[in-house]
Parts: structure tokens; sequence; C-alpha cells
């Protein structure tokens, strides 16, 4: 368990003069200037190593530590790879080593006591003529420096003698003795005036008999209630709500006469997915493309019962066939996953709600299958019959808002697929061909939304290219 | 050492075994016909009924004179009776005298068993039950609330909630169910359940009955004390049941505070902490010594804390007594006035909603009749030798009695009530059985559990010291097991001393998922003697949790070699 570590500081300062430091990195800010003043005196005599043992980060989280032990004592002369010190973080007691020869000197910060990370906890002195100095320094650094690195709990009121093992017993009854009011707070409320570091003392109670609660505290703090709030049978909680509370958690009232209307399932689900898609990097890339031959082409085979949905979903699953990585999905932020099936889920909006009906396998179906399928789902999704296969099974999004008009715009990559294409309106527009020629084509913006932890900017410009020609010569998606 | 002796006749009737009472006879003589012991009687003719059944009707037919035999009991006692209604009586139907009455069925003894109050004692009313059935809902509860854990397996769960009544009626229901399967068994052996609290009138001699009703004398070749404990309450703390409480109250589940303090944080009071955690209260520990969980092994301790107290809504004051408890009345909250353990000043007040009394557990010996035999109880145990004898005032052990469990307090457990009791039982059956003590396992059910067997690491090195032999220790942590990690249950360690010497097992400490299930392969190795060289070839299933301790062992350096060898191999 305990694999020990080199977290001796190589940094040699404490007591030195600056010259030294253009070949060592300086001492951390933690020093106030006051020691250093004093060093500075003392060093300028003093040709020697004294290095400085320091608090280790054990681990990630760790802010700060406690001396479980000394290994050595005051006087020992130590050899590179011992172990000096027992420390214990938020997570386990580790042997820290020594990565240098020496005599430890001082200890600064005593077995039992706390210092955060990176504060000097002892001395290392290299030769036996430095201990005294080294002594001295550690003197005015527990005098001047360390004191308020070590022991974040005030001192109690009344002096007890062993606190070593008292010291991690939470801070209230020492201020219970100052003020003429006794504060109370309770445990959860005092780890969390911890965490948030909260003056405890500031926090105003409102628990029976006047205790500070872990609410008051996260009020003192102005954070929401963690969600899985207090386990207690709940049902009160949720029958009523009561208004006062709610308008003191909300950031403003609303307007006098304003109408509260919660969330329908539906409009809760795209809620939910809305918040859950921020945690996904995305990027999005545009690209014009003529439309001319696929308004051509809709107009042969709208008789026959295509719709342009059908058509643009079709030359997207053939541009995907061909770039698979666009199809795929980044499901836990360490991999890809490569989708069997192309799945192209398309934005509908339908009864004051949004969803995506699915057209499974649109790179495989004809074009007339997949009209023919699009319109079953939309008649289900319109009687709320569709079944969840059908919806969220899409591996690739298409949402056109090109009937309003819109040019552009730029959809939010639905959590679980890799890219979301928006579909602007096909307009006429001037453009200069290679020989310097103006013609009148029509064009259409598309701007496709894609996960950067898996479709990069090269992918999502090459699956555009492939998305642009097969539009610009549609013959294929009739085949 | 088996000071009683018992008599066969070798005339052979065809007595029915209801001819045992003989309150008419008590002092039936008989003239000898052999002398034995009862134990080599027993194997000698094979059924013990019938046989004892030939002895009574033998003394009835013949035995118009007082006897000329002679036996160490008698000369002790005076005159105890020379007949009796039972080859055993226990005193406390709680797990250790169940313990002791199935063993004493198993070899063939007449035996009653006298209970005051309900069959299964504490543990199946008031303790280890009860409070198993609460663990095992707070255990779900943490499990389902923690958002963390959940969304690492895959699972969704919205909001957990709990009915505290529903939760209580699980321990209630789990209690009754369990006393009635003990009530059951006793009866199905055969073992009479005389109600009534039961006193020591004199040797061999008891005294049962309930209030109001005439007192029934009873008398029996042994008797076995086995009546237990009640919560300790300490001075100064008023319990009124409803906010300060002991055990026995908060496993009623009458109320789940939203701050409790509970004094004491050994067993006890880390399990109620575990419970009342889990089902949203927050708890104050007080703790008399210096550090959290005395008893348990430092390092086992010190993990213990990081993970059960530490993370939780759990704070403390170490080094501290409460003084003065007093319930919540007329508006005002619970007080504990807590003062320094050391120098007595006062140094805190606490006001919270509710107190539990975990401090403790003090043996129920009053009224059971001990200054009739000139016993003198040691703060209420019953004094006893290591074969679980009882020990008078003078030093002198008294005949024929017994005292096991909590009520003398070498080990407050309630199966090593049992095993002391099963001890005894072999003692009066004429095989002699000194029980290892150190090979019984403690556990305490939070979650994750902590086990132990056996010495804690500075024990052994004391030992270590004053014996002269070197002491080593091997770890093995539960984030490399398999199974451990599927159930996303990685936090944990197990920890072996030994010695390196011989292999020897001093103490097995674990504290992870299902500590309480695996400490047994260590308990076992300890009581059958198995050295680590040898149980280290023993083969785990894959995979399982019992694999940590496979490592455990595995991982120890021993010098000796494998003591005996590996059983012959067979074909398969």
């Amino acid at each position: 368990m305990a694999s020990s570590s080199p977290f001796l500081s190589k940094i040699p300062i404490s007591n030195r003069t600056i010259c030294f430091a253009s070949s060592l990195s300086p001492i951390p800010s933690k020093f106030p200037s006051k020691s250093l003043r004093h060093h500075r005196r003392n060093a300028l005599k003093v040709q020697s190593k004294i290095r400085e043992i320091f608090m280790p980060a054990l681990s990630s989280t760790m802010t700060e530590g406690k001396i479980v032990s000394w290994i050595k004592s005051e006087g020992d002369v130590l050899s590179k790879g011992e172990s000096v010190v027992v420390v214990e973080s938020d997570k386990a007691d580790m042997d820290v080593e020594t990565f240098y020869d020496g005599i430890l000197a001082a200890i600064v910060v005593p077995e039992g006591e706390t210092a955060p990370v990176g504060a000097p906890i002892g001395l290392l002195a290299e030769t036996e003529e430095e201990i005294a100095e080294a002594k001295a320094k550690a003197a005015s650094q527990t005098g001047s420096t360390a004191s308020p690195a070590i022991a974040p709990t005030p001192p109690r009121a009344t002096s007890t003698p062993a606190p070593a093992i008292s010291q991690p017993t939470p801070a209230p009854a020492a201020p219970a003795a100052e003020g003429p009011r006794k504060i109370v707070a309770t445990p959860y409320a005092k780890k969390l005036a911890k965490q948030h570091k909260v003056d405890i003392n500031k926090v105003v109670g409102t628990g029976p008999f006047g205790r500070i609660t872990p609410a008051d505290v996260e009020a003192a703090v102005v954070i929401t209630p963690s969600k899985p709030v207090a386990p207690k049978p709940a049902p009160a909680a949720a029958a009523s709500p009561s208004p006062a509370k709610a308008a003191a958690t909300s950031s403003a009232s609303p307007l006098p006469g304003s109408t509260v209307i919660s969330f329908t399932t539906m409009q809760a689900a795209v809620s939910k997915n809305m918040v859950d898609s921020l945690s996904v990097p995305t990027f999005r890339v545009g690209y014009p493309v003529t439309t001319n031959a696929l308004d051509a082409l809709y107009e042969k085979v709208k008789p026959k019962g295509v719709t342009m949905t059908a058509l643009l979903a079709k030359a997207a699953a053939m541009a995907l066939v061909q770039h698979p990585v666009v199809n795929a999905s980044c499901k836990d932020g360490k991999s890809f996953t490569y989708n069997s099936n192309i799945n192209i889920a398309v934005a509908v909006a339908i009864n004051g709600g949004l969803i995506t009906p699915v057209l499974q396998d649109a790179d495989k179906l004809d074009l007339y299958l997949l009209s023919q399928k699009w319109k079953e789902l939309v008649e289900k999704a319109r009687a709320k019959q569709l079944q969840p296969h059908e919806y969220n099974s899409g591996t690739f999004t298409l949402s056109n808002l090109g009937m309003f008009g819109v040019d552009r715009f730029d959809a939010i990559l639905p959590p679980g697929q890799g890219a979301i294409m928006a579909v602007g309106a096909s307009k006429p527009t001037v453009v200069a061909d290679a020989d310097g020629f103006f013609s009148v084509k029509s064009k259409m913006l598309v701007n496709v939304t894609a996960d950067h932890r898996i479709v990069y900017g090269a992918d999502l410009a090459a699956f555009l290219q492939t998305f642009a020609k097969i539009v610009e010569n549609p013959e294929s998606l009739t085949l | 050492m088996q000071s009683s002796f018992s008599l066969s006749c070798s005339q052979a009737t065809t007595v029915p075994r209801s001819n045992y009472t003989f309150d008419s006879l008590p002092f039936a003589p008989s003239k000898p016909i052999n002398l034995r012991f009862c134990g080599l009687r027993r194997e000698a003719l094979g059924f013990s009924s019938l046989s004892r059944s030939h002895f009574r009707r033998g003394l009835q037919l013949h035995t118009p004179t007082r006897s000329k035999r002679i036996s160490a009991s008698l000369v002790d006692n005076g005159s105890p009776p020379k007949s009796f209604d039972y080859d055993l009586i226990i005193i406390g139907a709680g797990v250790g005298g169940h313990g002791a009455a199935l063993h004493a069925v198993e070899k063939g003894l007449k035996t009653a068993i006298i209970e005051g109050d309900v069959v299964g004692g504490t543990c199946v009313n008031r303790g280890c039950v009860p409070s198993k059935a609460l663990l095992a809902v707070s255990g779900r509860m943490r499990e389902l609330q923690s958002e963390h854990h959940m969304k690492a397996l895959g699972l969704q769960v919205s909001a957990a909630g709990y009915d505290r009544q529903g939760v209580a009626d699980h321990a209630n229901n789990l209690a009754s169910k369990i006393r009635n399967n003990l009530t059951n068994s006793l009866k199905a052996l055969g073992v009479d359940i005389l109600t009534g609290v039961g006193t020591i009138l004199g040797p061999q001699k008891v005294k049962y009955g309930k209030a109001g009703f005439p007192d029934n004398i009873v008398t029996a070749k042994d008797i076995i004390i086995a009546t237990g404990s009640v919560p300790f309450v300490p001075k100064g703390v008023e319990v009124d049941g409803k906010t300060v409480i002991t055990s026995d109250h908060a496993l009623k589940l009458e109320f789940v505070p939203d701050w409790i303090v509970i004094v004491g944080s050994g067993y006890i009071g880390l399990e109620f902490s575990d419970v009342y955690t889990a089902l949203g209260s927050e708890v104050t520990f007080v703790e008399a010594l210096d550090q959290l969980m005395p008893g348990f092994d430092p390092e086992i301790g010190k993990l213990a804390q990081r993970v059960l107290i530490n993370p939780r809504k759990i704070d403390y004051h170490t080094g501290v007594f409460a003084s003065k408890i007093t319930p919540a009345k007329d508006g005002k909250p619970v007080t504990i006035e807590l003062i320094d353990a050391k120098t007595k000043e006062q140094k805190d007040t606490l006001e919270v909603d509710a107190a539990l009394i975990a401090t403790g557990r003090a043996p129920f010996t009053n009224g059971l009749g001990l200054e009739n035999i000139n016993v003198v109880t040691q703060r209420g145990f019953v004094p006893v030798d290591e074969r679980m004898r009882v020990i008078d005032a003078d030093g002198n052990l008294v005949p024929h009695l017994y005292c096991i469990g909590d009520a003398n307090g070498k080990m407050m457990l309630a199966h090593a009530a049992s095993a002391q009791g099963i001890s005894v039982v072999e003692q009066i059956t004429g095989r002699d059985h000194v029980l290892n003590h150190l090979s019984i396992p403690a556990a305490c059910f939070t979650h994750p559990e902590i086990s132990m067997v056996g010495l804690t690491e500075p024990q052994a090195r004391e030992k270590g010291e004053t014996e002269a032999f070197e002491v080593s220790v091997a770890k093995t942590s539960f984030k490399a097991n398999t199974k451990a990690l599927a159930e996303n249950e990685g936090e944990g360690l197990a920890k072996l001393i030994y010695r390196p010497d011989t292999g020897e097992i001093l103490g097995v400490h674990i504290f992870g998922l299902h500590a309480a299930d695996l400490i047994h392969e260590a308990s076992n190795a300890i009581a059958l003697g198995t050295r680590i060289q040898d149980i280290k070839f023993a083969v785990h299933a894959h995979p399982t949790l019992s694999e940590v301790l496979d490592e455990l062992f595995k991982s120890a350096k021993v010098e000796a070699h494998v003591s005996s060898q590996v059983s012959e191999p067979v074909a398969v």
C-alpha cells in the first residue's frame, strides 16, 4: 500500500542568498515576506546547503496533509531513498522518502499536526555544522511562517494537554467560549462550511433551536443543495412546494400575471437532452451546396411520393457510408463507437414538441421505401405511437428549416450522436465559375455540428464535400 | 476434573422415560453396582436414555438405606440432591444457552432451559439480529443514494426514500422469525423450556417462577448460567427511551432524529452510525478514549475512519465523557455535557435531537442467587476459570456450576457464548475442552464490514517481544480483487499478522465488502492450528472475494516448509 515516492523537495532555498535562486526555482509564495527577510539576513554569511522537506501532494485532491509520524528524528543521518516521515492524506498514509543524503536538522511540523501541500515540514542539512543554523531557521519558521499554515483549527478555549489527538475535532468549541451566544452547527453543516471555506460563525442558523443546518451553509455559499437531498421520507417536501421557498431559490421572481406551465414529458426530455449536450465539446463546419440538380430530381420523383426529407436523408446516409467516423459516437469520452447501421434521425416539430423519428438503415433502403417509411413515421409521431427504437436509435441527425426561408442555422448536437446537420433554404445565388462566368445557381447552406472528441475538422470537411458531390450529382440517390 | 459420578445398574427393565421426576425421592440412595464417569458410561452403554431409565428404576427398587458411595462433589457440597430432574439446566435462553442446549441434547443430556423473558435473548431480540435488518436497509439506502456508485454501474435510480415504519417492521419481523426458529428447535429436540426467572438456591438446585405464581424448584447435575447482559448506562445519563435511548430502543426505530449523538464508538455505536446516516440523520460521536473505534487494529481503525466516518455526516469528540445527558423536554433539546476524560474539566455542551448510549453492556446477574453459593461478582460479571467453571469468593471452583457468555465477560459476543456453552457441555460429558478465544472471530456490520480474529498488530508485537519471536505482517487490498471491483466496492484491506518462523496465524483483520463472511477461513485456520504454509495451497473459486484471503496467505513469507504432505492426489 504505502508505495513510497520521492516527494522531497528539490528546492534547497529557505535560508539562502538570492544568488542561488538562479539555479533553483524560487520558493513558493507561501513564504511571507517577513521570514524571507530574515532568511536573507542570515543567508549572506552562510554558504550552506539546507534543503526543505515539503508536504507532498499525495493525491490529486489533497490540499493538506497530516504528519502521522516522523520515522527519523532530529539529528538522524539520512541517505537518499530512505523513508523520513509518514504523511496522512485524504486517501492513505504514505511514507515520504528523501531525495538527498543529509541530516534531519529540524522538524518544522511535529507529529499529529497538519500542513498545507507545499509547506515546509522539516529541514535537511548537509553537514553537521549546518544543523544549528537550520534549527534557527526552523524556529523562525515555526514562529512566523509555519504557524498560519499548521492546523487550521483555531486554538481551543480550554488548554488541553493532548492536542495531537483531538486535533481534528471541529472548530466551534472555541468560538463558543468567545461569543455570548453559543453557535450550534450540525456535523454536516460544519463539514460543508469547511469545504466551502465559509466562516461558520457568520452563518445564521435556522434549524431547530437556532442551530446551523447544512441548508444554512448552502444558503450562505449560494449553492443549490446537492441533488439527492436529505434522504428523509420525502413526500412532505415534494408535495408542498412552499411558494416562499421557491421564490427564494429562483433568481428572479416571475412578472406578475405570468403563467408557469410545467414541462410535458417530451419537453422535459428535450430539456434534459439539451442540458446534457453541454458536456460535449462541439464545433461547426458550414458548406454551400448547389442544389439545381437535386431540385430537378425532386420535381421528377415528387409525384412518386418522395419528399425532400427523404432525399436529404438518403444523401447524408450515402455520404456517411464513406465517412464512418461522422456516423460514430463517443459514449464515455474514451473511445469511438462505430455504429453498425446508418440511422438518420430527422428532427420534426410536432404538436408543440420536437421529436426525431429515425430512418433506419437509410443507406440501404431505396429512396421510395425511405419516403414511405418516413410517411409512416410522421403519422406515428403525430399519433404519439412511436416506439422508442423509432426515435432514439439515430446515429446522425438531420434538421431542416429551409422551408421557413432560414438560410443558415446552428443545431445542437444531441447526446450520444457524433454529428447533426442543419440544412438551410436553397436560394438562387450568383456564382462565378472558374472561368469567371457568372451564373445564378440555387445554393443551400448546410452546417454540421459535431463532437470534436471523435470528429475532427478535416473529417467533417471531407464528409461535407462528399455530401455536396452527392447532392450536386443526385442520380446515385435513385439507384 | 470430572467431579460427578454416576451410577448404573445392570438390571434390565423397561421403565419408560417418564419416570424421571423424583421429587418425592430426593435422596434416593442406591446400592452402587458400578461407578463410572458419566462420559464413559454413555460410551459404554450407547443408548443413554435407556440406561438412565434403568438407573432410576434401580434406585427406586432397591434403596432403603443410604449409600456408601463416595464422591468428590458430595464431600464438597454438603447435601446436594442425589438424583436430579435434569442432567443440565441452563439459565437463560439466549444464543449461548441455545447453543449449549443443542449440544447437550446431541450428547444425550436431559436438558432444561429457564427463561424469564423471551427465547433468543439480547442477540435475537435486541441486538445482532434486528440490527442486521436495519443494516440491510441502510446498506441498500447508501448504495441507492450514491449517485456516483450507481452511475459507475450504469444504473439509474430516481431519489431513494424509505418508510420508517416499514424498516422498523422488517427488523421486528426478523427478530420474531428467528425467535420462533430458536424456540421450535429447542422444543423439537425435547429441551424443556421453563418460564420464569431462575435463581440458584444451592448446589445443583434452581428455583424459577413468574411473579404471582408459586416458584418451582428443579435440580440438575450441572448448571450453566447464561443470563447475558443489558445495555450499560453510565451514571449521569437519564434514559427516557424516546430521545435518550439505548440500543434496545434504537432497534425499534421509533423515530429518526435529524441529529443524534452516539456515546461510544465501538461496534454498537459504529453500526448505528451506519444506520442513522443512511436514513438521513447527522451523527456526533462522543468517545472517552483518545481515538475512535478503540479495540480495532489501529491500521484497520484508521482506514475504517477514513471510509465510515470522515466522508459521512459525522463528527466526533474524543477524549471526553458525557457526564450528564438530559432528555428533550419542555421544548428544550437533548443536552449533553462533555467533560475531559482526564482532567474532568467541563469542555462543551451539545444540544441535539437525540442521544444513543452505546457505551457497552453490563452483565445481567442480579437476582441470580449467587450469594447462596458464596460467589461474588466482579463489576457484575461472574468470575470463571478458562473452562467457564464458576469461582467462588474464596477462589475455589464451584462444582457443577458454569457461566458462559456476556455474564462472564470474557468475550461479549453471541457466538462466543455459544462456543463457551458447547465447551462446557463437552466437559460435563467427559471430554476436557478449553475454548481458544483467540480463534473466535468478531465482526462489525457497517458498510463495508469490519471483521477480525486473533491479535491486533500491537498485541502481536507485544507478545512477540515477551516471548521472543518475530512478527510479520502481510496485507492485500480489495482493489486487486475481481469480484470486489465487479461490485464497484474496491475499498478495503485484509491484514495478516503471523510468525514467519512457524507460519502460525496470530491475527487477521479485514475491512471491506463482506468482511464478516470472509473472516472464517482465518478463524478456522487458527482454531485448527493450520499454518500459512499449508493453507496457502488451498484453492479458492475465481472470481470470489475469498481470493483476498488467498492472496493474503500467499503473500506471507514463511520460513517453515509445508508441514504435512498435501493429501494424495485423486484422479478425476
